[in-house]
């Protein structure tokens, strides 16, 4: 999608964008004795000793002062739109939600049980506690959210291999499943994924998962590392360098310039497929090495590039806010992409796009749409709020976990996704901005819906663990993912899925084998397990309802349960409650 | 071949089932007792249709409709002439006798150049904007045409994309999205495994479980349209999991020969490398046929492997063209042959063009500023071409056409108005195909 004569088509409108980016720098000056810790932080390597769930203690002072800060910015939102919020969602509902979002599942009866069994006013803090900070839930969550990163940095495993692919998913996975379970500061782990070298493959020597990121896009017929750079502007900056919005404006060469700067930074970098002798097992090594320039004064490695009049123009390592290095090619004298990683966790960019992201996350929405393009072109639903979030997370040792706090403790992520009249047109899905004021439906993502079902297999005090290691399971719910994807042929190896709501989807949910196994009777299943202990039918539907939808049933639910139990009996009756559960819009839906 | 009327006993019993239960909503039910009645002579209604052949990647046009030979963009191929009254490349001999069939626009000029955004444009006539999502193509059209009447008896969906994941229904909503197959026809998970009585109690339940989350009906949702259009899902899908027309996706139906013409088999001793992608381009438009057949007003095709950075030449003359040529030129014949060409819009193009000069690995990169789109069939004129490009094919010389403007002239061929007007959910109009303006030449 890179290629030169695409990028000239495709160029942000530069002027705007150059003072917006300089102003931004001037007002981050607030922020320098912060970058400097950081900095002091990425030299010492101290932060990567971050021990699980240390750092800065989220139920202090600050914590709730950032939280009122949210909810009053939100609020305002509220009045400026004359909307007024939706009513609390239950606190069952909230536990689902939180469930799914932070560990990728629905809670069991017995997680939902031990929730609604503490006090109230600490029940929130608590089940966030055991989420975030227990050993408890450490692997589900570390591999919870390596699957969401390693789905955005490399993307999900294609449907057959891409050929001249370098990319080792495993290596990538754990990479980020190791930095999550020991809450690696956010801007440690984007300078490892930008400045990496080694190999690719875990079982290799010289392995570093970090490598992968890059591997992902390195492609013989990229050379010049283009996607590396749009890329990484976008993903960890929220920048689109390729932005197409302003396409026609007059003063494109000057956006053309910013990203071949960018580009210049990635041109040390050289990745190759490493064979090893009787083995299947992919790896790939990322290196870096001299970069001579394009007119052979390797002092001054320069780039040229071809301006839209056909005249070609020279470009330098410079950053998007105009910070220039030393062009020196040689890798001794400057590692490029190291000063870029430097560069890119001094930004203000990386701390609001990271805020931008989770916000979006748990809320459905960003404060952009789409929500890794900050640019001046595409003005956020809370501007004030964004810029302060992204403050308290750099002030607060980039701590994604913090993080994570005060987004799923604030009011907007707690009310209902029933709408009312008076916030009707509160509607992002119909080109309005955000506002928050209920919460924003979506359809659980394939691995949440996958693990959701897997949980659902457990009673109460069972260990869910017994079946296989999480890695292992993680496997098996990567082969099951395939038959969503359809490639679309073009050699960036790009896929479209169908688990996105159309009949393929359904069909999986009324016929596929997973459902047929989590509603099956046979022995050492759910339905059998209930039934063998010794449960009335009251609390059987009770239970079935707990364990999908996360609230008990209605008298009309009951009703509808009773008739079918007395026209079919218990065997198939419950078989029939369980699968028209999990096949509603209540359970494939976040809410 | 004609597909029976639905009949049988299970079916029967199980509509009566679902006629007596609180249907999900009750157009299905309505649509279900009309399948009832549906016959064999009203399938075979003069529905019209649209194939559109997306050549996913960006093919170099100049290559191949409109060559520039002896310039130094112009490469190796030769030009030939055709039935129709224009010359293309030397590599489409098979397409060279049915070019009276198909016109090539000669002055597309669009301006995305990047695959995601190129592949949206041309598929919806819009650029891409982060605040409205627009309908495709296959939705625009399969809303018109059921809007027509022409869907009553069709009992599976009516926007079918094969091999490729096409473009969504945008704010028209989840029942007009593309239903995604692959060129074997093989849709999965479509065994029920138990009698539709059992089928109908869980949908019983499941639809009052529906209704109590998402709200009674579109008018009162409580959470949103999307909760809302979860039931209008689930209810196409049971539509078609009981459905007879299902059999048009399987191609190895068709007598062997006809699959050989298509080039949807390997042919006996031949091939070689990349033989896979080969049949899968032919099995995909014969698929195109039989579901145009049996009631499916648009199909879209897609074919892979247009990216070509690298070794544009020999990757066209032994892996695009040839597969290309055999699969289109048997479609165009056979859609003649049965007497359905004229019913039966076929749209060729794809995300742009590719550069006019060729770069130092031998390939072409991105370029959107000149290049070509083909159309046959319906009620467009063949064996011309509209407009033109300069010598070396870098900029059109005549009125230059967009997306909007191609989109237009397919609707027009359909015989679907362009003053119709849709109501965005915010409840903006929106002309159809983004009030672009009919290709006059291509109409006689």
């Amino acid at each position: 999608m890179t290629r030169a004569s695409s990028g000239f088509n495709s160029l942000v409108c530069a002027v705007a964008w150059r003072r917006f980016v300089r102003v931004s720098a001037t007002a981050g000056i607030v922020l320098l004795s912060v970058a400097a810790v950081q900095a002091a932080e990425l030299s010492s390597g101290e932060a990567s000793k971050t021990k699980l769930g240390s750092g800065v203690s989220s139920s202090g002072a600050g914590a709730e002062s950032v939280v009122d800060f949210i909810n009053a910015e939100i609020r305002k939102g509220w009045q400026d739109g004359n909307f007024a919020p939706s009513p609390k969602a239950a606190e069952e509902e909230w536990c689902r939600r939180v469930f799914l979002d932070i560990v990728g599942r629905v809670p069991t009866v017995g997680e939902l049980k031990q929730f609604m069994a503490e006090p109230t006013p600490t029940r929130k803090q608590k089940l966030l506690d055991r989420l975030l900070d227990s050993d408890e839930y450490a692997e589900e969550y570390a591999n919870y959210w390596a699957t969401v990163w390693s789905n955005l940095l490399v993307g999900r495993p294609p449907a057959r291999r891409v050929n001249g692919d370098l990319v080792n998913r495993d290596g990538m996975h754990q990479y980020l499943r190791v930095s999550f379970l020991r809450n690696k500061p956010w801007n440690q782990m984007v300078y490892d994924l930008v400045s990496a070298t080694g190999t690719t493959s875990p079982d290799d020597p010289s392995y570093n998962g970090a490598t992968n990121f890059l591997a992902s896009m390195i492609k013989n017929d990229d050379p010049m590392l283009t996607q590396a750079t749009s890329k990484t502007a976008k993903i960890f900056l929220g920048l689109q360098v390729q932005c197409t919005q302003c396409h026609n404006h007059p003063f494109n060469d000057w956006k053309q310039d910013q990203f071949w700067s960018m580009n210049a930074f990635f041109r040390q970098t050289h990745g190759r497929a490493v064979s090893r002798a009787g083995r299947d097992i992919e790896s790939a090594s990322i290196d870096n090495s001299d970069f001579r320039g394009e007119g052979s004064t390797p002092n001054e490695a320069e780039i040229y590039y071809e301006l839209r009049n056909g005249t070609m123009a020279v470009a330098y390592p410079t950053f998007v806010d105009g910070t220039k290095i030393n062009p020196s090619g040689y890798v001794n004298e400057v590692n490029r992409r190291a000063e870029l990683g430097k560069l890119i966790t001094k930004s203000e960019f990386l701390s609001k796009a990271i805020v931008n992201r989770l916000w979006g996350h748990f809320l459905g929405y960003g404060f952009t749409k789409p929500v890794d393009d900050l640019g001046p072109h595409n003005p956020s639903s809370h501007p004030e709020l964004l810029d302060r979030l992204g403050k308290e997370f750099s002030g607060h040792g980039h701590d994604l976990k913090q993080l994570i706090r005060w987004i799923t403790l604030c009011e907007p992520y707690s009310l209902s996704s029933r709408i009312s009249p008076r916030n009707k047109k509160d509607d992002p899905s119909l080109g309005e901005k955000p506002k928050f004021s209920h919460f924003y439906l979506r359809q659980m993502q394939p691995e949440q819906l996958y693990d959701s079902l897997q949980a659902l297999k457990f009673l109460p005090g069972e260990d869910r663990r017994e079946k296989g290691t999480l890695e292992e399971r993680t496997k098996e719910r990567r082969e099951w993912m395939t038959q969503f994807t359809v490639n679309l042929g073009n050699d960036e190896g790009e896929d479209a899925t169908t688990f996105n709501g159309t009949i393929p989807q359904i069909l999986m949910m009324m016929n596929g084998p997973l459902v047929k196994e989590v509603t099956d009777t046979s022995s050492g299943t759910l339905l059998a397990k209930l039934s063998g202990a010794g449960m009335g039918p009251q609390d059987t539907i009770d239970y079935l309802f707990l364990a999908a939808l996360a609230r008990k049933p209605g008298p009309q639910d009951v009703s509808m349960c009773q008739q079918a139990l007395s026209s079919r009996g218990a065997g198939v009756a419950y078989q029939d409650i369980l699968w028209s559960l999990l096949n509603s819009n209540e359970f494939i839906f976040v809410h | 071949m004609l597909r029976p009327a639905p009949d049988g006993m299970t079916r029967r019993h199980f509509l009566e089932h679902m006629a007596a239960a609180t249907a999900l909503t009750m157009p299905t039910a309505t649509m279900f007792a009309n399948a009832m009645r549906a016959n064999a002579a009203q399938l075979q209604a003069r529905n019209k249709a649209c194939i559109l052949l997306f050549m996913n990647g960006g093919p170099p046009t100049i290559d191949i409709w409109d060559l520039k030979p002896g310039q130094p963009t112009g490469g190796e191929f030769k030009p030939i002439s055709t039935s129709g009254d224009v010359q293309i490349t030397e590599h489409l001999p098979m397409m060279s006798k049915l070019m009276h069939h198909c016109s090539i626009v000669r002055s597309m000029s669009t301006r995305e150049a990047d695959h995601t955004r190129g592949r949206y444009y041309m598929h919806t006539g819009y650029v891409p904007n982060p605040n409205v999502d627009y309908p495709s193509y296959g939705a625009v059209i399969a809303h018109e045409m059921e809007r027509a009447g022409q869907s009553r008896y069709l009992e599976i969906p009516p926007f079918v994309s094969v091999g490729g994941g096409s473009q969504g229904p945008g704010f028209l909503g989840m029942s007009y999205a593309p239903f995604v197959v692959d060129s074997n026809g093989q849709v999965r998970n479509l065994d029920v495994s138990m009698d539709t009585g059992r089928l109908m109690d869980r949908m019983t339940m499941l639809s009052r479980l529906e209704k109590n989350f998402a709200g009674p009906s579109e008018k009162e949702v409580l959470r949103g349209e999307a909760a809302y259009d979860h039931g209008k899902v689930l209810q196409s899908t049971v539509n078609l999991m009981t459905s007879k027309q299902m059999q048009a996706f399987k191609v190895d139906q068709e007598p062997k020969a006809l699959q050989e013409r298509y080039g949807a088999v390997a042919a006996a001793g031949g091939g070689g490398g990349g033989m896979a992608r080969n049949t899968a381009f032919g099995r995909s438009c014969l698929m195109a046929r039989r579901l145009v057949e049996s009631g499916v007003p648009f199909v879209e095709v897609d074919m892979g492997g247009w990216d070509l950075h690298d070794q544009v030449h020999s990757n066209l003359k032994t892996r695009q063209l040839p597969p290309l040529d055999q699969a289109m030129s048997a479609l165009i014949e056979d859609l003649e042959q049965r007497g359905r060409l004229q019913d039966t819009t076929i749209v060729w193009m794809g995300d742009f063009g590719r550069t006019p000069r060729i770069n130092g690995r031998a390939g072409r990169d991105h370029w959107a500023r000149s290049w070509s789109c083909v159309v046959a069939g319906g009620a467009f004129k063949g064996g011309i071409a509209v407009g033109k490009t300069n010598a070396d094919g870098t900029q059109v010389e005549s009125d230059p056409y967009t997306s909007q403007d191609l989109m237009a002239s397919v609707l027009k061929s359909m015989g679907v108005s362009l003053e119709t007007v849709f109501t965005s959910k915010n409840n903006r109009p929106m002309k159809i195909a983004n009030s672009g303006r009919v290709i006059k030449e291509l109409f006689a």
